[in-house]
């Protein structure tokens, strides 16, 4: 399968249709989750004929597109049964049955229970900002838990200090293999107020991940959308 | 919800100290039609707890003529890999239940989706 032709299936599958702000439910936009999946097969090989935990699930935009890469079966973790019964839906929809879904919390998962169960684990988890401060340490320390050979997941670039050192102390390898533009909507109240930064781009990844310049960022402010830059991670247990 | 994912759920409820393997309790169950995939379910056979798949698998009288211990080989074994590979990732519970094998606790399965959340006195 093509990255465009990937991309245009995930356009396809339904988003949030009233994101929990507690939840930090970002939808993970198609071109974002084509970008990773595709590197993620294409490089790593690590989707086709795996198993994959893909924690924080949402409505299943990544679960999905690694389930049409041929993953071995793809399992959704969830808290919010909301965005489970519409990731439901989406899987019906495009006839998937190489997918499977649980509701639990992440941050209360005895990730012990899965530890190295899956091959690989796929994630876009909350950012960790605002009430949910050190989120996305707590789902990448179970991320990391549960996967045999490798984590890929999403965060922001202000954050790569700090998960460059938490990663020295697990004694796990970290690797950045993507900076990506993240083209987030606005989708609450307090985006808003807040200033943008423009970043440049630089490519670590061999998929082509395409970018777009500053003009665009600035054209696309006045409609109303914020950018940043989020950051494709893998990691790997170095003790295998 | 596959037995596949089953056979990797715990009950974690305060005080539970073996919530392994969960009891199904099935008031609807499907056979959904998935890619045989060999190499895939060769690879997951050492990692599952086999006994807990069997009794799964019984459990919703979809038990074929699986044997209670693994058969020698079952790599090569592509009609013993294709029972596993029905049993593990096409059967799969749409209503029922999951029962904590000690606390007793019930956990819901809901369209396919069980529900492992805990109340705030049970973690």
């Amino acid at each position: 399968m093509k990255l465009k032709e990937l991309e245009s299936c995930l356009q396809q599958v339904d988003a949030f249709e009233e994101p929990k702000i507690l939840l930090e439910q970002y939808p993970t936009s198609p071109h974002i989750a084509a970008c990773m999946l595709y590197t993620i097969h294409n490089t790593f090989d690590d989707i086709e004929g795996k198993l994959v935990a893909d924690l924080g699930c949402g409505c299943g935009v990544l679960s999905i597109g690694a389930a049409m890469l041929d993953a071995g079966l793809c399992v959704g973790f969830d808290i919010d049964d909301e965005a489970l019964d519409i990731f439901r839906r989406n899987a019906e929809e495009f006839e998937i049955s190489n997918i499977d879904l649980v509701q639990c919390d992440m941050c209360a998962l005895e990730a012990e229970a899965y530890a190295k169960k899956f091959d690989t684990v796929i994630m876009n988890p909350p950012f960790g900002t605002k009430h949910n401060q050190g989120m996305d340490m707590k789902f990448l320390r179970a991320a990391l838990t549960m996967a045999k050979t490798a984590v890929y997941s999403l965060h922001k670039t202000a954050t790569r200090e700090h998960i460059q050192k938490k990663a020295k102390d697990w004694g796990v390898k970290m690797e950045v293999i993507a900076e990506l533009r993240y083209d987030l909507p606005a989708s609450y109240k307090f985006h808003k107020k807040k200033s943008v930064s423009l970043y440049t781009v630089s490519h670590h990844s061999e998929a082509d991940i395409s970018c777009c310049n500053s003009q665009n960022t600035f054209q696309l402010m006045i409609n109303d959308f914020y950018k940043w830059f989020y950051l494709l991670f893998t990691y790997a247990n170095l003790k295998k | 919800m596959k037995l596949l994912t089953h056979n990797m759920l715990t009950s974690h409820v305060k005080g539970v100290t073996n919530g392994y393997p969960l009891l199904i309790k099935a008031t609807e169950v499907k056979v959904n039609d998935v890619e045989f995939n060999p190499e895939f379910i060769s690879r997951m056979i050492p990692k599952l707890e086999w006994s807990a798949l069997v009794k799964a698998a019984e459990e919703l009288g979809h038990r074929q003529d699986l044997p209670g211990e693994l058969v020698p080989e079952y790599e090569k074994n592509e009609e013993f890999l294709k029972k596993v590979h029905r049993a593990l990732v096409e059967v799969e519970v749409v209503e029922g239940c999951l029962q904590c094998p000690e606390s007793g606790r019930e956990f819901p399965i809901t369209k396919g989706i069980p529900n492992m959340l805990l109340n705030e006195d049970e973690v």
